[in-house]
């Protein structure tokens, strides 16, 4: 049972890091019926902004610390929600009213631009990501054995969670996203200037994928340019899980593949565990094609 | 208030509006009619910015607003009912009025139109925390035409607005924009396809056929010209 529990607390940190990720993959497929296949790469991006930003932040705040790594994570967070502004607008909006492909084709090249070039300018070979916490070692709670970083990557996820949750259903420009997802040209008529959500989902999504990758790298903090490609994919296919366009969809999808994926490690076996939440995916698409959360798409009539 | 003048509209290489000119006076109820694809809803597209014209001129205020994009001629005082309603299905109702005054800023404006929203359609009051979605069809009229009135338009274009609706809601509806003309000195531009009933409450009305005006006159005139009753009233 105690085991089983740790299982769980390890899956639930892994989890939360593919929710914060396969929300952006939900939001802008919530918006533009378009999967952003570079979102993985923000990820990427997210860690290595972490990692150059780090030793400024160590000049003006104590690091390892929790207010210091708070800091990095803000400015890895708005580093990559200008390159996620961007990259909207130089690569997907001038194909915004060109078939569909061609803006998939375009994330799929965007991606392999962010990755090979990733390559060039930063290394191919890993990095050692700094340390941004100290090790406050760890607790047993009722024989769980938590470390200080799962609960840091849980609590923060949380709290980002709850921050997006409010600003989708309580602010203006959560509104007005909500109701360009609904209908872009309604929206317009009401005087909601579509452009400009829409950039704000692809800086809000990218924001997101950043707090991911510097979390993730705390927690494992080897990181290179390709490191974004797996958890990439996985987040996409937690999105789908939960049923893409749906936010609460996607959070559920991220818990489940990242639980699956640590149960799979640590009671079957861990050469396999990419493979099995792949087939959780499979499966559960058999049983409900639209996703756990996901609406039935009606045809408009 | 509202000036057209030659205009040329259309979608890809398909012209929908050959040269067509019309006007709206301040205060007036003028109504679109003619057959399916008369280019009817293209107008009011091209009016609102949803499509760019191709050629000619639209003044409003005195100001040239051709090509504006749809957001900044809501700023404008124009608010455009579209055809199918296009409420946003999950929102709740008050959402979707908000929606409508997303642009006004000012919080006790805006507890204002929503009274008078309420005060016109007290049926959306009742529904207020419901989902659009749920709505009647009837209902859901009545919420696109509230949430157009929440922007506090000066110029209002309807796009069928008893589409799909039962005789005696539309009776309802279109005494609806009878009191909200009245009311508010608001101008409106009513595209419709039941011409008797647009006839009866308009000031003036244009004869569309595939893209030009064939017709205008005041209503009066136009319910007693005998090609109009032919064509579109039901010949008797």
């Amino acid at each position: 049972m105690i085991e089983f529990l740790q299982q769980l607390t390890n899956g639930l940190a892994l989890g939360s890091i593919l929710a914060l990720v396969a929300l952006g993959y939900t939001m802008v497929y919530g918006i533009l019926r378009f999967i952003n296949f570079a979102h993985g790469d923000l990820f990427m991006l997210g860690a290595f902004a972490g990692y150059y930003v780090a030793p400024w932040v160590a000049r003006a705040l104590p690091l390892p610390s929790l207010s210091g790594a708070l800091v990095v994570l803000a400015v890895s967070m708005l580093v990559c929600a200008i390159i996620g502004l961007l990259i909207e607008r130089f690569a997907y909006r001038p194909l915004r009213n060109q078939p569909r492909l061609t803006m998939l084709i375009t994330a799929i090249g965007v991606s392999l631009f962010l990755e090979n070039g990733g390559q060039w300018l930063l290394g191919a070979a890993p990095k050692r990501f700094p340390l941004l916490l100290p090790a406050w070692g760890q607790w047993k709670i009722a024989g769980l054995t938590m470390n200080s970083n799962q609960c840091v990557v849980i609590l923060v996820t949380t709290l980002m969670l709850l921050a997006l949750r409010f600003i989708v259903l309580n602010t203006r420009m959560g509104r007005a996203m909500r109701a360009v997802a609904c209908n872009p040209d309604a929206a317009a008529l009401m005087g909601v200037d579509t452009n400009r959500v829409i950039a704000f989902t692809f800086a809000l999504g990218s924001a997101l994928a950043a707090a991911a990758g510097v979390l993730f790298a705390i927690n494992y903090p080897s990181i290179d340019p390709l490191m974004g490609i797996l958890p990439g994919l996985k987040a996409f296919v937690a999105a789908v899980l939960g049923g893409i366009g749906n936010l609460p969809g996607a959070a559920l999808g991220g818990l489940i593949i990242g639980i699956t994926e640590t149960m799979v490690a640590g009671y079957i076996s861990s050469t396999y565990k990419d493979a099995i939440a792949f087939a959780v995916l499979i499966i559960i698409l058999l049983v409900r094609p639209s996703g756990l959360l996901g609406k039935r798409e009606n045809d408009k009539v | 208030m509202l000036e057209i003048k030659n205009l040329v509209a259309g979608y890809g290489s398909i012209i929908a509006l050959h040269e067509l000119s019309l006007t709206v006076p301040a205060g007036r109820i003028v109504t679109l009619i003619g057959s399916n694809g008369a280019g009817k809803s293209t107008t009011l597209k091209a009016l609102s910015g949803l499509i760019k014209p191709m050629a000619g001129t639209i003044f409003y205020q005195g100001q040239p607003i051709g090509g504006m994009p749809p957001h900044l001629l809501v700023r404008q005082g124009l608010a455009h009912v579209p055809e199918g309603r296009m409420i946003f299905r999950s929102l709740t109702v008050l959402e979707n009025l908000l929606m409508g005054a997303y642009q006004v800023r000012d919080a006790s404006a805006i507890r204002k139109e929503l009274e008078f929203v309420y005060a016109t359609f007290p049926r959306l009051k009742e529904r207020a925390s419901q989902m659009a979605g749920t709505l009647s069809g009837g209902e859901q009229q009545m919420l696109a035409m509230g949430r157009a009135l929440m922007s506090r338009p000066k110029l209002l274009m309807l796009d069928e607005p008893s589409l799909g609706l039962a005789p005696m809601l539309v009776q309802s509806i279109f005494q609806k924009i009878v009191e909200i003309n009245q009311e508010r000195q608001l101008a409106i531009l009513l595209v419709e396809q039941n011409a008797n009933r647009a006839l009866e409450i308009a000031h003036h009305g244009y004869v569309l056929e595939t893209g030009r005006v064939i017709l205008d006159g005041d209503s009066s005139s136009l319910r007693s010209n005998p090609q109009v009753r032919a064509a579109y009233l039901g010949g008797v």
